[in-house]
């Protein structure tokens, strides 16, 4: 055995990535005077310990599956797009601007318009950084984070601007026109008689959600462009060769991404429960996206799974900070520590179980 | 605008350029050193928070400069560790920095201070305050009246903190030990070719743990400088994106000092206009023949070329011919004025587009619309022996 199986690699890794990063945690929580214990029972009470709560949860994770395969997309042909953030406001404009100047009868086209609009200002909102990285090599992330500034300065001047309702106070757009809400999960299940999920939004583009997932496994796997991305994420020179265009693989990979950032915004404009886009309405969902894309290993399957654990991190660190005096930040240092450990020192949690596991097969070989 | 204002927005540019100046040189050293180093941002935020909270708690500015530096210091051998030891990829490494500092500061401010995420104001003497040179007058009223020569001396070369010029004088340092010592030659030499390194027997682990080590430095007096001499302690995410826009000005000056500093302070010109001149009125004539010229200039600029540029930059001036038209008809409409009469209303800037200045100017510099810039030929690439 020359090499350690399949499973380790792409699941032992990441959990002992993750122990890894939970250990550190517990430092800064017993720095800043909190029982790491008493604060991991409230988080898991926070996420799971009631269908409200489990509810959240999966609203959240939603979002982050949107920009986790945002990510992902754009890492396949080794492009970090870190303006995830930037793309699911602009999203959010679009959403908004579709749904509140067009009367849609029913929900379905409501999301559709929705969802396609979302997408399209993603991806718009990418364009710019996508092509100066394709056809003048400006750095990508460093790009796309001065357009997240920028693209908070549009919507700051749209929603106090165009699009404020009169007389209102609050930096938001006015609540979307009934016949658009998307029903909630609980709608559904009401249905069967059940009251899950609670008061929690969680709605029906959860469902999109999964729908993109499968989406993206087929367009990389199972696509020409799929592989002409991945090809050009491998190697740019060998992608030439093999006549492949860097500059437009560049660019639609990018799109792609931007387009999948920007549709997250409908789930957190046309879902939640007064619907409506709101100042700041993507909540640092853009950034957990990467960290999402790494401890999934680029993988539909990996994101759903690394996204389901962000929200309920996100939701449980929520109702954290509501019950001690540990503010909302410590999300972002755990999601630091995960991008830490599973991105950047990947091989130092590697090298020593591959070593563990070429040893242990050794002695079996000889053994026998 | 008269001389004296002229004075006080150079004296703005300069305080605003600064850190940009110190993250800069920073990034200088490590990427001529072949490491990208992305988290620039997150070393002086955690540089800021600390000075500022050890300032505060010890009473001396001086003991809160050096916990700045060495937190800083700690990320980058963090940063070294990921890139260098374990061959990590940079750019995530950087990334992982920039959030674990934004995150912790706050965590970390509350937990100490309890004041949602901030430390308290710093008192006079826990500060970096101004030096007033000898001979110049410190009063505003006396300013205003005093000779032009006198103003400039006053307001543009006296009256900053020691971290200021410090700061300067970082750049002819910078300068001499890259270009004039041994360290700096083998420095470059690590950044385009490390095998040539290797071979002549030099480690090229100990040189780039070295030059990671003084951007951490440099990232550290920056950090310090925010939140003990600009401002009167930390808050949450002062930094303002402040460690990519150095990053950037890093670009356009190719990598060289000097011209670090022309980029630095050019930035900085940006920032002072933003905090001097938030209230820009313009006439629409104006608006619209500053949006339909670049739109025009880009269209001709893209037609020569090939299809994606079309596209692309054909896009972009649609949209920005677009936005004048709705700026001008919009002015009519609210106004009440015929279409011709509009081209003449002033209307107000929007604040959030002055405020985007900097980063419109950031992207504009990386589109590499003002040169070419090649960065150093091993830059983020980790070095493998038996390659």
């Amino acid at each position: 055995m020359d090499k350690m199986p399949k499973w380790a690699d792409v699941a032992l890794v990441p959990v002992v990535s993750l122990i890894l990063a939970a250990l550190i945690s517990a430092i800064v929580f017993v720095a800043v005077g909190q029982n790491p214990w008493e604060a991991l029972k409230l988080m898991t009470y926070g996420a799971v310990g009631t269908s409200d709560f489990l509810g959240y949860t999966l609203f959240y994770a939603t979002n982050f599956i949107f920009t986790g395969l945002a990510v992902a997309v754009a890492f396949h042909a080794s492009l970090f797009n870190i303006g995830g953030e930037g793309q699911v406001l602009l999203g959010g404009l679009g959403a908004a601007i579709v749904v509140l100047f067009v009367p849609w009868p029913h929900w379905t086209l409501a999301l559709i318009a929705g969802a396609t609009a979302a997408a399209a200002f993603g991806a718009l909102w990418v364009a710019i950084p996508a092509y100066l990285q394709a056809r003048r090599g400006s750095h990508i992330v460093i790009t796309t984070i001065m357009f997240n500034f920028m693209a908070s300065g549009v919507l700051i001047y749209m929603l106090s601007g165009p699009l404020k309702p009169g007389g209102n106070m609050q930096i938001a757009t006015e609540i979307f026109p009934e016949a658009s809400h998307l029903p909630s999960l609980n709608d559904i299940a009401e249905l069967f008689g059940s009251d899950l999920f609670g008061r929690s939004p969680v709605n029906i583009s959860s469902l999109i959600a999964l729908i993109a997932c499968v989406g993206v496994w087929i367009l990389i796997w199972h696509t020409r462009l799929g592989y002409q991305i991945r090809a050009l994420g491998r190697s740019e020179s060998a992608a030439r060769y093999a006549g492949i265009s860097a500059v437009n693989i560049t660019m639609i990979a990018l799109l792609i991404s931007g387009g999948l950032a920007g549709m997250m915004a409908v789930n957190n404009t046309m879902g939640i429960n007064t619907p409506q886009l709101v100042d700041n309405a993507a909540g640092g969902a853009g950034f957990i996206g990467i960290a999402v894309a790494l401890m999934g290993r680029n993988h539909p399957v990996g994101i759903v799974i690394a996204a389901l654990l962000f929200g309920a991190l996100y939701q449980g660190g929520a109702e954290l900070s509501a019950a001690t005096s540990i503010p909302v930040q410590i999300v972002v240092v755990i999601q630091a520590l995960v991008i830490m450990f599973t991105g950047a020192l990947n091989e130092m949690v590697r090298s020593p179980i591959e070593k563990l596991f070429i040893r242990f097969g050794r002695n079996r070989v000889a053994g026998e | 605008m008269d001389f004296f204002t002229i004075i006080q927005l150079g004296d703005a540019s300069v305080r605003m350029a600064i850190p940009l100046l110190l993250a800069c040189l920073a990034g200088l050293f490590s990427e001529r050193a072949g490491i990208f180093d992305i988290g620039l941002e997150g070393k002086m935020l955690a540089a800021a928070f600390l000075s500022a909270a050890v300032s505060y708690t010890s009473g001396s500015v001086w003991v809160g400069l050096l916990a700045g530096i060495g937190i800083s210091v700690i990320l980058s051998i963090i940063h070294g560790i990921a890139s260098i030891t374990f061959r990590g990829n940079q750019l995530i490494s950087g990334v992982a920095i920039n959030f674990f500092a934004a995150g912790l500061t706050v965590v970390i401010a509350q937990g100490w201070f309890a004041q949602g995420g901030r430390t308290p104001s710093l008192p006079k003497d826990a500060r970096f305050n101004g030096l007033n040179f000898p001979g110049a007058v410190s009063r505003m009223r006396d300013k205003m009246q005093a000779s032009p020569g006198m103003q400039f001396y006053s307001e543009f070369v006296s009256g900053h903190s020691i971290l200021v010029y410090l700061g300067i004088l970082a750049v002819p340092l910078s300068w001499w030990i890259l270009y004039h010592t041994r360290f700096g030659l083998r420095l470059r030499a690590v950044g385009e070719a490390p095998e040539a390194v290797d071979t002549a027997g030099i480690s090229v682990v100990r040189l780039r743990f070295s030059a990671v080590i003084i951007c951490g430095i440099l990232c550290g007096i920056a950090g310090a400088y925010l939140s003990t001499a600009v401002q009167a302690g930390f808050t949450k995410d002062m930094t303002a994106n402040r460690g990519f826009i150095a990053l950037a000005a890093l670009i356009f000056a190719k990598w060289r000092p000097w011209y670090a500093l022309g980029a630095c302070l050019l930035f900085g010109l940006f920032f002072a206009i933003d905090i001097r001149f938030s209230n820009i009125q313009l006439q629409v004539i104006w608006i619209m023949a500053l949006l339909l010229s670049c739109a025009s200039g880009l269209t001709t600029y893209a037609v020569r070329r090939e299809k994606i540029d079309v596209i692309v930059l054909g896009g972009l001036s649609f949209v920005l011919a677009g936005v004048a038209f709705v700026a001008w008809f919009a002015t009519a409409s609210t106004e009440g004025i015929s279409i011709f009469a509009a081209l003449w209303e002033t209307v107000k800037v929007p604040s959030q587009l002055i405020q985007s200045l900097p980063y419109l100017f950031v992207v504009i510099v990386l589109a590499g619309f003002v040169g070419k810039a090649i960065p150093p030929r091993a830059g983020g690439q980790p070095y493998v022996k038996e390659r």
